[in-house]
């Protein structure tokens, strides 16, 4: 009876701290929806807290309109698209041969592709070799370097290898070739660990913003979204948008702030519970043979 | 030499050549990625040799004269560079209080979340906990400062309303410390969780039983159960935590620093950025890059090192 009555005590105890875990977590996103889209008066007179305050929907139609700030949108948009596909053909194409026990030379290939994710040269000399390719300021910058993650890499390489061997041996024994085999049974078995490491790249891409700034901060119409609102968050003043559209009041340039940051965090919020699944997958895979 | 072996030769040959040819369309596939590594990792790392030479724009490293001291002219000179001491200082500093504080929080997490009796309950709040994860730190400074600016942050207006006085959690340099430690833990908690509750399904239910028979409480079964299911997982999360000690992120302390607070927030990667690309450094930057890699994987290999010293499984 005792027992219970504990174990009672100690669900609610277990339920409170997870109750205030959402709140902490969930909060701090809810103020700055609440602000984006408050009237910028109630923001002078810090009257906003986690609801909009008289609901005002200015700063996003400003900050949409700025054609800077749209086009980075879409520009991003278009990278993260690309660079997912990039990456998973090349983690394809890295893993899949490796799971051929047979392969002469795959344990030095292996231990080739493992060092460089215990050692890395270095952020200047990357940038030299950047500087020598003729990369540095060229949009291609954000795409090639980063195309192939060794940790994703392993990830693919431990599902492929969880596919039971004799649904290889028998495709073989109809006469298949590798390259059949991996188009026709092991990518449509491969969906799961597709959709997580496609969000783990495109995450990667959308999320990044310091290659941007060390390689490429001269290119200003191909700052990827994230550079860009670094700029407009460090900026003291008000946005490009702001002072366009004749704004110039504090309150303006807090709400538009807030707005450019929801309208960046929206598309990520909206897609990543519905992967749940598969990235909590793909997490402990990279873990177990990680 | 005997016909014997010959023949054994001649089957190798056979057989090698037939590998090949069944094969080459994975070497094909491989030629690509390899490539990639080739050009992208290992050319980078011949270059590290600029950090013992004298830099010219128009020679490749390889031309490049010696620098004076052997070569470690520019080692020489960092270490006498206030800036990298304090870089060094705030890296180890900033990379303590993230193990101290932020490793065990997630395995604490997991314990709880793991406890949760309700599953549609624990689904949900795993959903919430992992969103910090999935924003990047430019959002999270934004966020930070919608939060904690002394003016018009709400946790200062709450503050203020409440008749205190209010906190420079972002100007301050002590609090700026702790605010970056805690948004470290607020960003990653949820996420680093995953690990620890799949090595958690791996614990044989027939022990919570067990425990359950012999009369042992939550508490214990906590301690005696759940915690020793933990420990392989623990140990190498912990070698790799400890190998980063001096490793340095760029995007977190980058982003979250202002001008107020340099002296605490510069980290060894900012240093590089701001001496090699902004100060076109490179030499100095390089060296600085490299001393900081050359001790990443020592301390990788020394933690590894003590896990299989005291019977842990460790990466190796």
């Amino acid at each position: 009876m005792i027992q219970s009555k504990n174990s009672r005590l100690g669900d609610a105890v277990i339920v409170f701290i997870c109750i205030l875990l959402i709140l902490v977590c969930f909060l701090p996103v809810l103020n700055v929806f609440a602000r984006s889209l408050s009237d910028p008066m109630a923001l002078v007179c810090r009257e906003v807290y986690l609801w909009p305050k008289n609901l005002d929907v200015t700063a996003y139609t400003l900050v949409l309109k700025d054609a800077k700030y749209t086009w980075s949108l879409g520009w991003t948009a278009i990278l993260t698209v690309i660079c997912t596909l990039l990456s998973m053909t090349m983690t394809t194409l890295c893993a899949y041969p490796l799971i051929y026990q047979q392969l002469k030379g795959r344990k030095l290939i292996n231990s080739f592709i493992l060092l460089t994710m215990y050692f890395n040269a270095g952020t200047i000399p990357n940038f030299i070799l950047f500087k020598d390719l003729g990369l540095i300021n060229q949009p291609a910058v954000l795409i090639i370097p980063y195309t192939l993650s060794v940790f994703n890499m392993i990830i693919m390489r431990s599902f492929l290898q969880n596919i039971p061997e004799s649904l290889r041996e028998s495709a073989e024994l109809d006469g298949a070739g590798p390259v059949r085999i991996l188009v026709s049974i092991y990518l449509p078995l491969s969906t799961s660990v597709i959709a997580t490491l496609s969000l783990f790249y495109a995450v990667g891409r959308w999320n990044g913003y310091s290659d941007a700034l060390m390689f490429m901060n001269s290119n200003k119409p191909y700052y990827p979204i994230q550079l860009l609102l670094y700029y407009i968050i460090q900026s003291k003043t008000s946005v490009d948008a702001a002072t366009q559209e004749g704004f110039t009041s504090p309150g303006a340039s807090e709400s538009i702030k807030a707005a450019t940051v929801m309208i960046a965090t929206i598309p990520i919020l909206l897609v990543y519970p519905w992967l749940q699944r598969y990235f909590i997958s793909g997490v402990t895979l990279g873990a177990m043979k990680g | 030499m005997t016909a014997e072996t010959q023949a054994l030769r001649l089957k190798k040959r056979y057989e090698t050549r037939m590998h090949f040819k069944r094969y080459w369309t994975l070497y094909a596939m491989l030629l690509l990625p390899i490539t990639y590594f080739i050009i992208f990792k290992y050319i980078p790392m011949t270059y590290i040799q600029i950090a013992f030479k004298k830099f010219s724009i128009t020679k490749s490293p390889w031309e490049m004269a010696w620098a004076k001291n052997n070569g470690f002219e520019h080692f020489i000179k960092a270490f006498a560079n206030r800036d990298f001491l304090y870089a060094l200082r705030n890296t180890i500093t900033l990379n303590f209080l993230d193990l101290l504080l932020g490793f065990p929080a997630p395995i604490i997490l997991a314990i709880i979340l793991n406890e949760l009796r309700f599953k549609r309950f624990k689904r949900f709040t795993q959903t919430v906990a992992y969103m910090p994860h999935f924003l990047s730190w430019v959002i999270i400074s934004g966020l930070a400062l919608q939060l904690f600016s002394t003016q018009s942050g709400l946790a200062n207006i709450v503050l203020k309303n409440m008749g205190l006085e209010a906190v420079p959690f972002l100007e301050n340099s002590a609090h700026w410390v702790i605010t970056y430690v805690f948004l470290g833990i607020w960003q990653s908690v949820g996420w680093n969780t995953i690990i620890y509750l799949a090595a958690l399904t791996g614990i044989n239910p027939e022990l919570y039983e067990a425990a359950a028979v012999d009369g042992a409480s939550r508490l214990r079964k906590i301690w005696h159960v759940t915690l020793p299911g933990l420990r392989s997982t623990i140990v190498i999360l912990l070698i790799l935590a400890l190998g980063r000690i001096l490793g340095s992120d760029f995007d977190r302390p980058y982003a979250l620093s202002n001008t107020l607070v340099t002296s605490v927030s510069n980290v060894l990667s900012v240093f590089v950025y701001d001496y090699g690309i902004q100060g076109q450094q490179f030499s100095l930057a390089t060296a600085v890059g490299f001393f900081q890699s050359v001790i990443c994987v020592i301390f990788l290999l020394g933690a590894n090192a003590i896990a299989n010293r005291f019977g842990e499984r460790g990466l190796w």
